[in-house]
């Protein structure tokens, strides 16, 4: 009798077992990436938060017991991390701006218009990235001081913009050959000059993907530290700063240093999180 | 006055000629379809006419002004593209009213004009919906009614129904018609589909190979076409075409004598449409061997050859014709096009 329950039940589960497992393997999945993203940033704001006790206390309970916005604020008032940290932001900025403006037309160019040596052109851009920085670190510091430029936030900003926009260039491109061509006809058709119909149908159709490029840029910036600390000395960057300071520093500080690595990014990427998701479907059909 | 006088447009893609020389007039709040098969050139004189192409030369005007050189906006023109290209991040009602307000129209016209288009082609229930909640149909809806909100002198439409499954393709056609025709706008419409081109036009300019191979009113495309291009693209089943021997000046036809035109060599190609034909006895009728009856109910189908040359024919559906049988056909005299079979082209109607 037992054995007839069960294979009915059997039976009878099997298509909603098959589901139930799917919906299974949903959640776990998502669950482990979650805990791929959060669970180390979760581990380095314990050690930034927990102070010096927190880091050594062995055994590890995970659990975020006498943790307190206290060693935080001792690391925040460490001379050079507030304007090292202000000095990134303005890096990244100059980066975004930049690589946004001259990336977006260029990118737009490659989708839009067919000319001699495009591919070439396509080639060219990638090749920027074919030469290490560290080669041409020497020849640039002489040039960066020369033109007045060295230790400046304006010069790290200008390099993170060479390293960002050949990806902002080739990305773009992919977004507004995403665009179909006869919106843009229609709208000329209309009655707009190219420069409205750009700004009235293809920009908003595009601003998913361009955010996602900014924040892209952004991030290529903001995790830079080789050029940041070869071209600056007094102004440098938060990660410049942190690679010369930490190393010497108690092992909390590193933890609250890596932290404020990591926020600045996620808060960035969490505020434009809405323009990354393409709102209204950007396919014609 | 809105004519449109296509002026010997050319346009080559390199050592390709899409258009040689095209030629066409059309006249003010006429419908002109711009009919063949895909490659022959239509959508790119279309796309000339809009300014979303440039010619290589020669000139079209609008009225009496030329318009080659100008961007599209200053044309006066609506168009309605092939994939709807609706705004997909604007409202409909936003879509619509997207041409009035380029041109600064104040809000109370606006809103006049967007409920009138609305109101033609029955989309006024999606006003403030974004056409990503709208189905195919209705964004062919969207798009016609953006392009006649404008009020424009020339309707340009680049094959506006091919995206549409064929039960809708044949009500949005129906409506079309009721738009256009209250709307008395100068339309330029361009299709493969020769049903929607008969269906819809006052005038057809059937293209082949980058050039108008014949511009007429469709009766007179299907009775009379001008060369063994058009006889065999229009119509299903397309015309027959069978070469036939000369003698006299004349050709044998069972019992009865045709007269060809003039200045013939010893052979003339007989155009003959499917259902110019009656059944008659032989050896009074021409010969036709049937290798295969299709009743289709509403007619009978009949693929076979005469003078052993393929040939399609059709009788009312109340003959009883079997596959394997030979039967003679008397031709209707007056709907016989000759073509010469050398150049393909028809020789002016004859009388019998």
């Amino acid at each position: 009798m037992s054995t007839e329950t069960m294979s009915a039940t059997e039976t009878a589960s099997r298509p909603a077992s098959f589901a139930s497992s799917r919906r299974w393997l949903l959640w776990s999945g998502i669950a482990a990436l979650c805990a791929w993203v959060l669970v180390p940033i979760y581990l380095v704001a314990l050690g930034a938060l927990g102070g010096r006790q927190g880091v050594y206390i062995w055994p590890k309970t995970g659990l975020p017991t006498g943790i307190s916005l206290e060693p935080f604020i001792l690391f925040l008032k460490t001379e050079g991390v507030v304007q090292s940290f202000l000095n990134s932001l303005g890096a990244a900025g100059i980066t975004v701006a930049l690589s946004i403006l001259l990336g977006a037309p260029a990118g737009y160019a490659l989708a839009r218009y067919d000319f001699r040596g495009k591919d070439s052109y396509r080639l060219l851009v990638l090749l920027t990235r074919a030469f290490p920085l560290a080669i041409l670190a020497l020849p640039l510091t002489v040039s960066f001081i020369r033109l007045g430029l060295y230790d400046t936030i304006i010069g790290v900003g200008l390099i993170h913009t060479v390293l960002a926009l050949p990806f902002a260039a080739l990305v773009t491109q992919g977004i507004f050959l995403g665009v179909p061509k006869e919106l843009e006809e229609a709208a000329w058709v209309f009655g707009c000059t190219r420069v409205q119909a750009f700004f009235k149908v293809v920009a908003p159709l595009a601003l998913p993907g361009i955010v996602a490029t900014a924040v892209f840029a952004f991030v290529i910036s903001w995790n830079e530290v080789f050029a940041a600390s070869v071209l600056t000395v007094r102004n440098r960057t938060l990660t410049a700063y942190l690679l010369t300071v930490l190393s010497e520093s108690p092992m909390h500080y590193r933890f609250a240093g890596g932290l404020m690595l990591i926020l600045p990014s996620v808060v960035f990427i969490f505020a434009v999180r809405r323009y990354l998701f393409a709102i209204w479907g950007i396919s014609s059909k | 006055m809105a004519n449109i006088v296509i002026d010997r447009i050319r346009k080559s893609f390199g050592a390709f000629q899409a258009l040689k020389e095209i030629s066409l007039t059309i006249n003010d709040g006429e419908f002109v379809s711009l009919l063949g098969p895909s490659g022959c050139g239509k959508t790119t004189l279309l796309r000339i006419i809009a300014g979303l192409e440039t010619s290589t030369s020669g000139d079209v005007r609008i009225g009496d002004r030329s318009i080659i050189g100008l961007a599209p906006k200053d044309r006066g023109l609506a168009m309605v593209f092939q994939n709807y290209a609706v705004f997909p991040h604007m409202t409909v009602y936003e879509n619509v009213a997207f041409g009035l307000r380029m041109q600064k129209a104040d809000d109370a016209r606006v809103k006049a004009q967007v409920e009138k288009a609305a109101g033609l082609l029955h989309i006024e229930p999606y006003l403030d919906r974004y056409p990503n909640k709208l189905s195919g149909g209705q964004r062919q809806r969207v798009a016609v009614a953006r392009a006649l909100a404008v009020e424009p002198k020339v309707l340009l439409m680049d094959e506006p129904l091919s995206n549409l499954d064929a039960l809708l393709r044949l009500e949005m056609r129906t409506e079309l018609k009721t738009v256009l025709q209250s709307a008395g706008t100068t339309t330029i419409y361009v299709t493969h589909d020769q049903t929607e081109a008969m269906g819809l036009s006052d005038r057809i300019a059937v293209m082949h190979n980058g050039v108008v191979e014949q511009v007429g009113h469709p009766v007179e495309i299907y009775n009379h076409p001008a060369t063994r291009f058009v006889g065999g693209f229009i119509g299903n089943p397309p015309m027959n075409f069978i070469k036939v021997p000369v003698s006299n000046g004349q050709v044998v036809a069972g019992a009865e004598q045709l007269a060809v035109p003039e200045d013939v060599g010893n052979e003339i190609v007989l155009g003959l449409r499917g259902e110019a034909v009656e059944l008659a006895p032989l050896p009074q009728g021409i010969e036709m061997k049937v290798r295969v009856a299709e009743p289709m109910g509403s007619h009978l189908l009949l693929t076979g050859s005469i003078h052993d040359q393929p040939v399609r024919v059709i009788l009312p559906a109340s003959e009883t014709v079997k596959s394997g049988d030979t039967i003679g056909l008397k031709l209707d005299r007056k709907r016989i096009t000759w073509l010469s079979p050398e150049s393909g082209k028809s020789f002016p109607a004859v009388s019998a």
